[in-house]
């Protein structure tokens, strides 16, 4: 503002004010004034000529500014209609040049508007990945187990024999031995071989080992089997559990593994329990759940037919004494199950084999949304 | 382990059907895996009776033939040079699946040489009821027309296959299905006990055992004026029943026993042998066996021999040179006890499998030795006629199982049932136990339960029948004390630098521990001790040194089936011996370099892509980089000048990254360039231990506005920019509160090989507003730090 009312900036008007320095004003003369002016702001085309008719009317010198410096000159009467009549004139000039800044500013906004466009239909390249299957499914697990107190141990793949067997209560040379299909590593020197973990039953062994009870573990991670089909891979996963206290029972192995079953299917499962053999285990069941089969989908819950799902029992005393656990003292259950597996099952993928396998389109279908962690708050998936 | 229902009605009176039988396994720990009735495809065929049979008009030899039928009398044209009237005949009317031809008759009559034929006569082979091709069933005169096939041949027998556990070789035994099955209430065991045959003779053939070890004991008995021929029908159909091959009387003998109690057996053909029987090792000879293999025993083998030399295996299979014929008169039966654990590794190394072998390596019961016997001898005498000798017995007899002192409490103990002393007693005794009441019972094991030698396994017993699904489910009681979290600071870590990473574009990955040994080599591993002795596969032959191997041949499969822009990652072992401390966790992911072509120009992936995935991936763990050392990458799978490794100290090096080397990828067979990280988590520095308070302390905001100057040094080419950064920043660790590179520059006004890195430092005074000299002096210290590290000011 400033700048632009300094002495000289704008030109000099059709009507020079001198003209009503002459005489005092009428209201006839305000009338004319007001009509002159309104008709030049309105006509002002950008806002540096609406500045310069302003300063015309109302600046310092300006037309009105003189009109209303002759007002000393009038006798009282005079001032009393001439004085309102002057400052409402300078008012509603005033008021005139705000709107038709106001109209000029935006209307100067709306032409650069006009050229400031953006195709908004631009595709955006968005590129999330997705986690997969196995680990999620391991998580929901970790998730449920945690809810009743089970924390989560790891032990190594490569294994000796006495955690992954002999511990374990299968007896040297025994044809239980034979059901794992193990792998061997190498010799190395007279040390007897290492195996890669047919189960991760070493991890309850070392836990034991390790940690005094009450023990509520979970042992997620990899294990191996030679073995290689549409339902079988040399590399797959397993969740383990071991609870071992005073006092735990076969009926709080039911207790678990019925609640486990059905948080983790997210629906009410029947479950069967049947008698089975694992030598580490002694009494030993297998556990069924109901299902029914739909064309190539596979509804665990409703129908008449029963699946295997999981293995279990209670903790053998071999094994507790292999630990230096007295049996007498304590006992335990432990179960275990077929991480992939459940993977299918819940999620419906037909082949064991293409979970390992990277297959970019696989991943994108059956794989999880980074932004999802499973939770009983939320739901697991 | 297959049996047919009729068999076990043999042993256990019942009157429960197919599916309740199936049932009760189940509930009894007999986990069945397959039932197959041999009616059911034999459901559409019945008994018919040929009126008349006339010699086809337009063909030799073709029959034209009337047949009464349950859907009446059919015109049925016929090749087999057997019709003929009167004949009772297998019925098939139109439209039946016809097994052994695998088709199906047409559903409407068809012309056959101008005469229409309505269904078809079958042989034996197209039932597959039988081998015989050469003409149709010709089936007894007595059977009713209109009789169900399956009746007729008496093949309404379901054959049950289930899964043996390894703890109960008596379930290889029918008898032994029948005991558990008794004992749950599904019948009455009605195994009839088997004659002892008084010895018409003495026999002279001697026996020695030299091996005890391997062979506890030999049971032998000679029967003389034996008649070996077929076996009786009933017989017969049994072992095809369950799929085992007639051979003769006395071979079928012996198998039927070995399925009917587990007990293998034995016969010898007497004029067969030299003198007399020895039990001893091997001693490297060859003989032949019936298996038509040739086999090499030696001392690690217990083999039966005579005074002329090796008749067989012992346990395993039996030898051709003794073996019992058509013309065989006097037989001497074995009942011997073989030590499981040498029958095992005999048959293992040998590669010999037989359904003696499978039961001895199990253990057969030493309880039936002489029972196995005498049965032998019951069964010969009825069906090959001649008399039996005394018994003689090589070795000695294995002792029964020790009595197990039972706290009947423990069933409670254990699992929660409440079960009276009367109701567990009468569970034991159905089981082949006694047991003599006390306070602690003493339970007498039965020669064939040696899986049970202590409580827990009569708990089972009494569990497992009593039923499982008579437990009441109970959850756990909650810990004592405050809940912990349950998981440990890696699994945390990792859980949040997996989602870190997916969210910046990377898929994750599950992919083998194992890797081919010659890939293992490119990434530093190959390490003798981690090759896998039996491997699945040649390339599956070694434990993994990098996670990034599978990843890459993964990206390549993908960009194969044309989809090239693979970017993935794995969390999971890497192997560097074969020691636990030598496992260690690696978060790994790779991108391929792939032009994208976008209209923005965006996301040209390149070795400093792999960078930010990695600080993203340490960021999310909690690690700022900040405070780590940049260095070069270890391990020369890297490219030499696009790579680096961030660390803790010189040593530590938590995480490389960068370009992968175009050799190494070549040598994979990997097109195009990779970038890729390998990260280990289980590296990281732990948090620093905070109090016990998780809070985070008073936030002091300085009221003074901070102030930004521009630099522009000139510095070698190969200078990293990090080392001008750090020296900027290192001028006023309290003042300058951070350093941004905003432009680099080569070109006019910067001499060859060197380039202007222009930056901006951000002062951030907290007392009071910096003064004009108090800027000028940080600037200056700025200045100066730069210059040592071979930077100088640009004019």
């Amino acid at each position: 503002m400033r700048k632009t009312s300094k002495r000289g900036s704008y030109k000099a008007d059709t009507c020079p004010p001198s003209s009503y320095a002459e005489r005092p004003a009428t209201m006839a003369d305000i009338d004319s004034v007001k009509t002159k002016i309104a008709a030049q702001i309105k006509a002002a085309s950008d806002l540096q000529t609406l500045d310069e008719v302003r300063v015309a009317a109302l600046g310092k010198k300006g037309e009105v500014s003189l009109m209303m410096r002759e007002l000393g000159k009038m006798s009282v009467e005079e001032k009393k209609v001439m004085g309102p009549a002057l400052n409402g004139l300078k008012n509603d000039l005033n008021a005139l040049v705000e709107q038709k800044k106001t109209e000029l500013e935006n209307r100067a906004l709306d032409a650069a508007l006009a050229s400031e466009t953006m195709d908004m239909s631009l595709p955006i390249t968005r590129r999330k990945g997705t986690l997969h299957p196995v680990p999620q499914v391991m998580e929901e697990m970790a998730v449920i187990f945690s809810d009743m107190g089970f924390s989560v141990a790891e032990g190594p793949d490569i294994e000796d024999d006495f955690h992954n067997f002999t511990a374990l209560n299968f007896p040297p040379g025994h044809p239980a031995r034979d059901i794992h299909d193990t792998f061997f590593m190498s010799p190395v020197g007279d040390e007897e071989k290492k195996v890669l973990r047919t189960h991760t039953s070493p991890v309850q062994i070392r836990t034991m080992i390790s940690q005094k009870p009450p023990i509520r573990i979970i042992a997620p991670g990899r294990t191996y089997r030679s073995d290689s089909d549409q339902t079988h891979t040399p590399m797959f996963h397993q969740v383990e559990g071991l609870v071992i206290d005073k006092g735990i029972h076969m009926g709080h192995l039911k207790g678990v593994l019925m609640d486990f079953v059905s948080a983790f299917f997210e629906t009410d499962v029947d479950v069967q329990f049947r008698p089975h053999h694992f030598p580490f285990t002694e009494p030993s069941a297998e556990m069924d759940v109901r299902y029914q089969r739909d064309g190539a989908a596979i509804k665990i819950g409703q129908g008449e037919s029963w699946m295997e799902i999981l293995g279990c029992g209670m903790v053998h005393p071999n094994v507790l004494r292999a630990c230096d656990l007295d049996p007498e003292e304590y006992q335990g259950f432990a179960f275990g199950m077929g991480v992939d597996r459940l993977a299918m099952l819940k999620y419906g993928m037909p082949d064991l084999r293409d979970m390992f396998a990277a297959d970019t389109r696989w991943l994108g279908h059956y794989g999880f949304d980074p932004l999802l962690q499973a939770n009983l708050a939320t739901g697991l998936s | 382990m297959k049996f047919t229902l009729s068999w076990l009605k043999r042993h256990l009176e019942t009157e429960a059907t197919i599916d309740e039988v199936v049932e009760a396994m189940t509930l009894a720990g007999l986990e069945v895996e397959d039932v197959e009735n041999p009616a059911e495809k034999l459901s559409e065929f019945s008994i018919g009776k040929v009126l008349t049979a006339e010699k086809h008009p337009d063909a030799d030899k073709l029959k034209v033939c009337t047949v009464e039928t349950r859907d009446g009398t059919k015109t049925i044209v016929c090749g087999a040079p057997n019709a003929r009237a009167d004949m009772t005949v297998a019925y098939a009317p139109l439209g039946a699946y016809i097994p052994g031809l695998d088709f199906s008759l047409d559903k409407k009559p068809r012309k056959i040489r101008g005469i229409e034929s309505s269904g078809m006569m079958c042989s034996g082979k197209e039932l597959e009821v039988d081998e015989d091709a050469d003409g149709i069933l010709d089936l007894p005169q007595t059977l009713e027309m209109g009789t169900p096939l399956a009746d007729a041949l008496n093949m309404n027998d379901p054959v049950i296959d289930f899964e043996v556990t390894p703890n109960r070789p008596d379930w290889l035994g029918v008898n032994s299905i029948a005991r558990d099955l008794a004992a749950v209430g599904l019948g009455k065991l009605i195994t009839p006990p088997t004659n002892l045959t008084p010895p018409k003779f003495e026999t002279d053939q001697k026996i020695r055992v030299e091996d005890t070890e391997g062979c506890p004991a030999f049971v032998g008995r000679h029967i003389r004026g034996v008649k070996n021929g077929p076996s009786p029908k009933w017989l017969q159909d049994q072992l095809k029943a369950i799929g085992l091959r007639p051979i003769s009387a006395l071979v079928d003998i012996t198998n039927y026993i070995t399925y009917d109690r587990a007990r293998p057996l034995h016969f010898y053909d007497v004029s067969k042998l030299t003198g007399s029987i020895i039990v001893r090792r091997g001693e490297g000879e060859k003989f032949e066996a019936l298996d038509d293999r040739t086999y090499t025993a030696t001392e690690d083998d217990v083999v039966i021999a005579d005074e002329s030399g090796i008749l067989g295996l012992g346990g395993i299979v039996g030898g051709e040179s003794s073996s019992c014929d058509e013309n065989t008169t006097d037989i001497l039966i074995e009942s011997a006890y073989f030590d499981p654990l040498t029958i095992r590794r005999s048959a293992k190394r040998l590669g010999v499998n037989s359904d003696a072998k499978y039961r001895f390596e199990r253990g057969v019961d030493t309880g039936g030795l002489i029972e196995g016997c005498e049965l032998a001898t019951q069964l010969v005498l009825e069906i090959c006629g001649g008399e039996a000798s005394d018994i003689v017995i090589g070795g000695e007899i294995p002792a029964d199982p020790d009595p197990i002192k039972f706290d009947p409490m423990q069933v409670n103990k254990l699992t929660s049932l409440s079960l009276s002393d009367e109701e567990m007693n009468t569970i034991l005794t159905k089981l082949g136990f006694t047991v003599k009441h006390g306070p602690i019972w003493k339970v007498t094991v039965p020669s064939f339960r040696r899986d049970c030698t202590e409580d827990a396994d009569l708990v089972e017993e009494i569990a497992r029948i009593h039923g499982y699904h008579n437990l009441e489910a109970v959850s756990l009681p909650p810990l004592p004390g405050r809940r912990e979290p349950t998981a440990t600071l890696t699994q945390n870590r990792t859980r949040l630098a997996r989602r870190a990473l997916a969210l910046r574009g990377l898929s994750e990955s599950v992919t083998w521990s194992f890797a081919l040994d010659e890939h293992a080599a490119l990434f530093g591993g190959d390490n003798p001790a981690l090759r896998v002795d039996n491997p699945i596969s040649n390339d599956l032959n070694t434990m993994r040194p990098s996670a990034l191997i599978h990843l890459l041949l993964a990206g390549q499969r993908n960009a194969d089936k044309g989809y090239p822009g693979a970017a993935l990652f794995e969390l999971g072992p890497v192997f560097d011996g074969q020691a636990p401390n030598d496992q260690s966790l690696s978060l790994a992911g790779m991108r391929r370099v792939e032009s994208v072509r976008d209209w923005s120009g965006m996301e040209d992936i390149s070795a400093l892509t792999a960078k930010a995935d990695t600080l993203e991936a340490l960021d999310a763990m909690g690690v700022s980089a900040d405070n780590l050392m940049l260095m070069e990458a270890i391990g020369d799978y890297w490219h030499p000048g696009r790579s680096g490794s961030l660390r803790m100290g010189p040593k530590k090096v938590l995480a490389n990254f960068g370009e992968l080397h175009p050799r190494v990828l070549k040598a994979m067979g990997i097109e195009g360039r990779v970038v890729a990280f390998e990260i280990w988590p289980e590296a990281l520095p732990a948090p620093r231990k905070k109090n016990a308070s998780k809070s985070k302390g008073a936030l002091t905001l300085s009221d003074f506005m901070p102030v930004t100057r521009d630099f522009a040094f000139i510095v070698p080419d190969a200078t990293a920019a990090n080392d001008v950064l750090r020296a900027a920043q290192g001028a006023d660790k309290k003042l300058i509160s951070n350093v941004t590179l905003f432009d680099i520059y080569q070109g006019k006004g910067v001499e060859e090989g060197h380039k202007s890195l222009a930056i901006e430092v951000t002062l951030a005074p907290t007392d009071a507003t910096l003064t004009d000299k108090e800027i000028d002096a940080v600037s200056d210290k700025i200045i100066e730090g730069v210059m040592k590290v071979g930077g100088r000011l640009r004019g």
